[in-house]
């Protein structure tokens, strides 16, 4: 860890101006002179490694009264960056309306972790890969641009098989950005312009040649919350890992269907622990619209996600575990009690 | 999982709580980085980058220029010291391996620099700002590497003797009714105690105080005098408390001369706590072992031909082995027996011991291939330990000094429900779990070492024990109080344990689980000396003849008689008749068979083990057996080992309680290491890349619902005073087996190389 400046935001205004000022416009995100700290459970961990080594730190912590609000009232779903992760896991009407979205939470890290963390800090976690964590490695396109990428033919059991490129491969670990991309949730930023709304969908970007670059925030923007458009009761989030608690999925899937009378009139399939970014399995989704549901209908959309899959020496298992969890996690969904 | 402590049975001492529980629980026992030093310095290690190679260059500048630097310690100005010997060419070090020394790097993480500054922080932040070139050579990481070395253990080991061997195992394996030929791999492990690898140390004028956490106090203080050229009387190990130590801490790494070294030129305190990574690479670890085991037997079980043979990783200077076929070759009746063990070298750090290093991997290949034969002869695998149960090992035909294997199978199978188990695989299954019960032998070489202790007596009971064992979680403190309070008649709450510091009498190494049996029995011995002192002086008719064998300490007299007996004291009177108020005796223990020069060794910090298959005329070992249930599941072939059950017996149990709780971390340990722990190394760079808890995986709560322990009695009066065999590294041992059993039999799928992970199964 290197020494730094610590600034205490009280307002969104003087956030959005600390971590402006500090920012050069040509600076990937990630590099950033100024970052803000939210829980600390990912920021805190990248400077005592080394990774991140920002100049400033602006804690956005006392902006949370304005920014953790849950608001459930109707269809709508109204999130704050700054509402903790247990927080919203416990929330009833989440359990309730939104099972992917508590289910993806509650079965994220540990109970500490969870009372911590926030999530906005949660969807803009950065990666587990081995070697982006251990600054000794020279070789991490996504640390040093252009630097080459040890993990492609190193240790990566962990690693993406979608969204892929030859230039990275590290996979995006979070489990509550998998429900946030399955219903079609908008992202409200705050920046020196005021507020923004876009789809969630467009928060992440695949590594391709610019692996650095790990969303389309702006150096100077926040994430203030997250809206999801409507309920989906039937709806779940599994997730396969190796020991039962606080572990990062090897496979995961966020499913929510809108079934009516035996027919899917409308399906949700997103992927965790498989894929760079969170990732919508749009080609399994258009399997499903307008079907009755079977197991052989399942198993051809949990296909269909994986499709374009690319394996490497060690993580190759996760395209045939991945389709079943998929399949599983489908036939999950279809007969839930709502 | 029950929370209360087991009834004793027969043979087995009060389950009394922890004599360090309340210290423990309120944070106020100090371990090493606890202790209080005047205005200290800190360091911070730069590791290598590469694992083999050398450093070209290092840039200094912006690392010096960070506030609070001191200064930066590479090769160009190492500390001079003497060369590192190993513990077992009468040395004290794990490795021979020295960082500092030049600018050739042998292994991944070696240390190339340390950094002292004003403060911990700054001390970090120059380290990461230490820029380092190397000239790096492609090393050799591990088995089937280009550029490694293999060779027949025997012969460059000196503590690996001989490879057993009995009767002519090619002429009976090719005769065999039923044969199985099966191989066996076991990964990379690290030990990763909770305690860092932390070393501080102070000079007060020409002496030296060490605060690190060891399981060798004498060890470390006469290996730091010696790598530094001082008298080890000027050395000073304290550590009252250690936070785990798994092996990890027997043998002296070559960190702690290099910080004294330094604190000696810098004239100040100094401190280092190095990183969970950088354990990795600075201490030892369990290295990777492969086996092929070839077993022949009559079609109504009886095993006709045993062979093991064995390989193991070192580093390239040194030739670690563990040899866990001094224990397979000699568990079951065969007659014909045949082992061998190698070891490959590659560019890797020394490997070291790790709870019970040879057994571990050793007894995974026996005991899967045992449950493998048990299916070929369609026989209930507790029925082949069964048939193959002997009360003499069959390379020397030694006695088993005790041996309750099968009773331990029958207790364990009982409360597992193992009559419940279709013997079909795949035949059981809850839902979208399939069910796999499985079961494994479980054993561990009884050990005792030389120990000295100082018993302090006073009219009103208070008592303190002095010896330099070793308090690593395991419960020494709680027993040693406990025997002083047996022997000498007082209640417990009035002695006072004092271990970790090298000013007491020495003990052994808290390492091969002796150090319950050798702490122990000196502690009885030196109270039973008080004992005599006591009964002595209230026996002031003895004839001259009783007085002379007193003095010159030989033959028996009533007051020998009577301090050896179980007869209790009135310690008023006693001390009346005594005339002083306190009584101390110090004394010296040392097992059966125990080398001569066994006094000599333990005060200058020296091993000298005996026990298990080593003893002249018999063998001493302690059994257990372990059930596992597992669950696989069908969709996400996740694996989960819900249900434990080990019963064990080990001699006289001193603290059920404590016994337990080793025994309970001991199966949970052998879960994870079936299941989740294995150190990944890319062998390319041979670089350990999982080097830290978030991605070297150990058993969280939810991973161990239930885990019971069943103790037995047992009574061995062969092997020690105490009669106690040592148990804290029993329960991991067949639990590796186990596992694996139980998921053949939930799958149908033989799975022979460890961790097993959810991708090696395919159902
Ligand atoms: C051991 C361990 C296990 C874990 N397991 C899981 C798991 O299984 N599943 C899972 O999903 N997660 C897991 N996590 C990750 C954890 O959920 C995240 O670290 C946490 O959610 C981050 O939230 P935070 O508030 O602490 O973020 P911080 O660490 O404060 O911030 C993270 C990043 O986001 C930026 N940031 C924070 N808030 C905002 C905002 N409002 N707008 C823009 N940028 C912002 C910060 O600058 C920083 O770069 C695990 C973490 C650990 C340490
Ligand atoms: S996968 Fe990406 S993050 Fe990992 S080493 Fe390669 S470039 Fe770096």
């Amino acid at each position: 860890m290197r020494s730094f400046l610590y600034q205490r935001a009280t307002d969104p205004g003087m956030a959005v101006q600390a971590l402006s000022a500090a920012a050069a416009a040509n600076n990937p995100l990630t590099q950033a002179a100024a970052q803000p700290l939210a829980g600390g459970t990912t920021l805190i961990d990248l400077m005592k490694l080394d990774v991140m080594r920002p100049a400033a730190i602006v804690d956005i912590n006392p902006l949370a009264r304005g920014w953790s609000g849950i608001e459930t009232g109707g269809e709508k779903l109204r999130l704050g960056a700054l509402a903790k992760m247990s927080d919203v896991a416990a929330h009833a009407d989440i359990q309730r309306h939104y099972p992917v979205i508590a289910n993806s939470l509650r079965l994220a890290a540990s109970a500490q972790l969870r009372n911590m963390a926030t999530l906005g800090g949660n969807v803009m976690q950065r990666t587990r890969c081995s070697y982006f964590r251990d600054t000794s490695y020279d070789n991490c396109n996504k640390r040093i641009p252009g630097s080459g990428c040890a993990a492609m033919d190193g240790v990566n059991r962990m690693h993406a098989v979608l969204g892929t490129s030859d230039q990275c491969i590290a996979t995006y670990p979070g489990d509550f950005a998998q429900a946030l991309i399955a219903l079609d949730a908008t992202v409200e930023i705050t920046g020196k312009s005021g507020t923004r709304s876009m789809p969630f969908a467009q928060l992440h970007k695949a590594p391709g040649n610019t692996p650095d670059i790990e969303t389309t925030l702006q150096p100077g923007e926040l994430i203030s919350a997250f809206s999801i458009p409507r309920r989906w009761p039937r709806s779940v989030y599994l997730k396969a890992r190796d020991r039962q608690s606080y572990e990062f999925a090897l496979s995961s899937a966020a499913i929510a269907l809108d079934v009516q009378d035996g027919m899917i009139r409308d399906a949700r399939v997103a992927l965790g622990g498989v894929a760079t970014v969170p990732w919508r399995a749009r080609e399994a989704e258009s399997l499903l619209k307008g079907q009755k549901f079977d197991d052989g209908l399942a198993r051809r959309a949990a296909d269909a996600a994986f499709a374009d899959a690319k394996g490497r020496q060690h993580n190759s298992f996760k395209i045939s575990l991945g389709k079943r969890l998929v399949a599983r996690a489908l036939q999950q969904a279809s007969t839930m009690e709502v | 999982m029950t929370v209360a402590a087991p009834e004793p049975k027969a043979n087995m001492g009060n389950p009394a709580p922890r004599y360090d529980a309340v210290v423990k629980v309120t944070g106020r026992a100090t371990y090493a980085s606890d202790m209080p030093l005047a205005s200290p310095a800190y360091a911070f290690l730069v590791t290598s980058a590469i694992a083999k190679g050398r450093v070209e260059s290092f840039d200094l500048a912006d690392a010096n220029r960070v506030r609070g630097v001191i200064d930066i310690v590479t090769h160009e100005k190492g500390p001079k010291l003497k060369e590192l010997k190993l513990y077992s060419n009468g040395g004290y070090a794990g490795t021979t391996i020295q960082p500092l020394k030049s600018a050739e790097i042998a292994h991944d993480g070696q240390i190339i620099a340390v950094v002292i500054a004003e403060t911990y922080e700054a001390a970090r932040e120059a380290a990461n700002r230490v820029t380092v070139s190397y000239t790096a050579v492609v090393p050799s990481a591990t088995f089937d590497s280009p550029g490694t070395t293999t060779a027949a253990a025997k012969g460059q080991n000196s503590q690996f003797k001989e490879d057993p061997q009995v009767g002519n195992f090619a002429k009976a394996f090719e005769d065999a009714e039923v044969k199985l030929t099966a191989s066996y791999d076991t990964p990379t492990q690290h030990h990763n105690p909770m305690e860092l690898f932390s070393t501080s140390c102070a000079w007060i004028g020409d002496n030296l105080v060490i605060y690190e956490p060891s399981q060798y106090v004498y060890g470390l203080k006469n290996g730091v005098a010696e790598q530094l050229g001082i008298d080890a009387d000027k050395v000073r190990v304290v550590n009252p408390y250690v936070g785990g130590g798994f092996g990890s801490r027997g043998s002296m790494t070559p960190r702690t001369a290099i910080i004294a070294a330094i604190a000696r030129r810098l004239n100040r305190p100094i401190k280092l706590v190095p990183t969970r990574d950088q354990g990795f690479t600075i201490a030892t670890y369990r290295a990777e072992t492969r086996h092929e085991i070839k077993l022949g037997a009559s079609r109504d079980g009886k095993l006709v031909a045993l062979r093991h043979e064995g390989a193991e990783v070192s580093s390239r200077p040194d030739a670690y082995c563990v040899g866990g076929t001094k224990t397979t070759t000699r568990l079951y009746a065969c007659p014909n027996v045949d082992s061998l063990v190698s070891i490959v070298r590659a560019d890797r750090n020394t490997p070291g011991f790790m709870r019970s290093p040879p057994e571990v991997p050793y007894l995974f290949a026996l005991e899967s291939a045992m449950d493998e034969l048990a299916v070929k002869l369609k026989m209930d695998p507790v029925e082949l330990r069964r048939i193959n149960d002997t009360t003499n090992e069959p390379i020397g035909g030694k006695p088993y000094t005790s041996r309750s294997l099968m009773a331990c199978f029958d207790e364990a199978a009982k409360a597992f429900g193992w009559s419940q188990r279709s013997p079909e695989p795949k035949s059981m299954a809850d839902g979208d779990w399939l069910i796999g019960y499985g079961c494994a032998a479980t054993c561990y070489p009884t050990q005792m070492g030389p120990s000295a202790a100082r018993v302090r007596l006073q009219r009103d009971g208070r008592t303190r024990v002095e010896i330099a064992g070793h308090e690593i979680g395991t419960g020494a403190y709680t027993i040693i109080a406990q025997t002083a309070a047996e022997r000498l008649g007082v209640p417990l709450e009035k002695v006072a344990v004092f271990v970790g510091d090298s000013e007491l009498p020495p003990a052994p190494v808290a390492g091969g689980s002796n150090s319950t049996a050798s702490t122990c029995s000196a502690v009885m011995m030196v109270c039973d000396q008080i004992r005599q002192r006591l009964f002595k002086a209230m026996m002031p008719n003895q004839s001259l003849t009783d007085r002379a064998k007193e003095t010159v300490g030989i033959g028996q007299t009533p007051a020998t008689r009577a301090a050896k007996s179980d007869r209790s004291l009135d310690l008023e009177k006693a001390f009346d008749a005594l005339g002083a108020g306190v009584v101390e005796e110090y004394g010296e223990w040392k097992p059966e068979d125990a080398p001569l020069d066994s006094f000599q060794a333990m005060h200058s910090g020296h091993v000298r083990l005996v026990g298990g298959h080593s003893l002249k005329d018999k063998i001493a070992y302690a059994f257990g057996a372990e059930f596992v249930e597992v669950r696989v599941n069908r969709f996400t072939h996740e694996i989960r080992a819900p249900r434990l059950v080990g019963a064990f017996a080990a001699g006289r149990i001193m603290n059920p309680r404590t016994a337990r709780s080793q025994l309970m971390g001991g199966l949970i340990w052998g879960m994870s290491s079936a299941l989740l722990e294995a150190t990944e190394i890319d062998e390319r760079t041979a670089r350990y890349v999982n080097d830290n808890f978030a991605d070297y995986l150990v058993p969280v709560n939810a991973d161990v619902p239930g885990v019971e322990v069943i103790l037995l009695s047992e009574q061995d009066d062969h092997i020690n005073p105490a009669g106690a065999k040592g148990l804290g590294e029993l329960a991991n041992v067949g639990t590796n087996a186990a596992v694996c059993n139980a998921i053949y039999h939930a799958t149908g799928q033989r799975i022979r190389k460890l961790p097993v992970r959810l991708e090696n199964i395919e159902v």
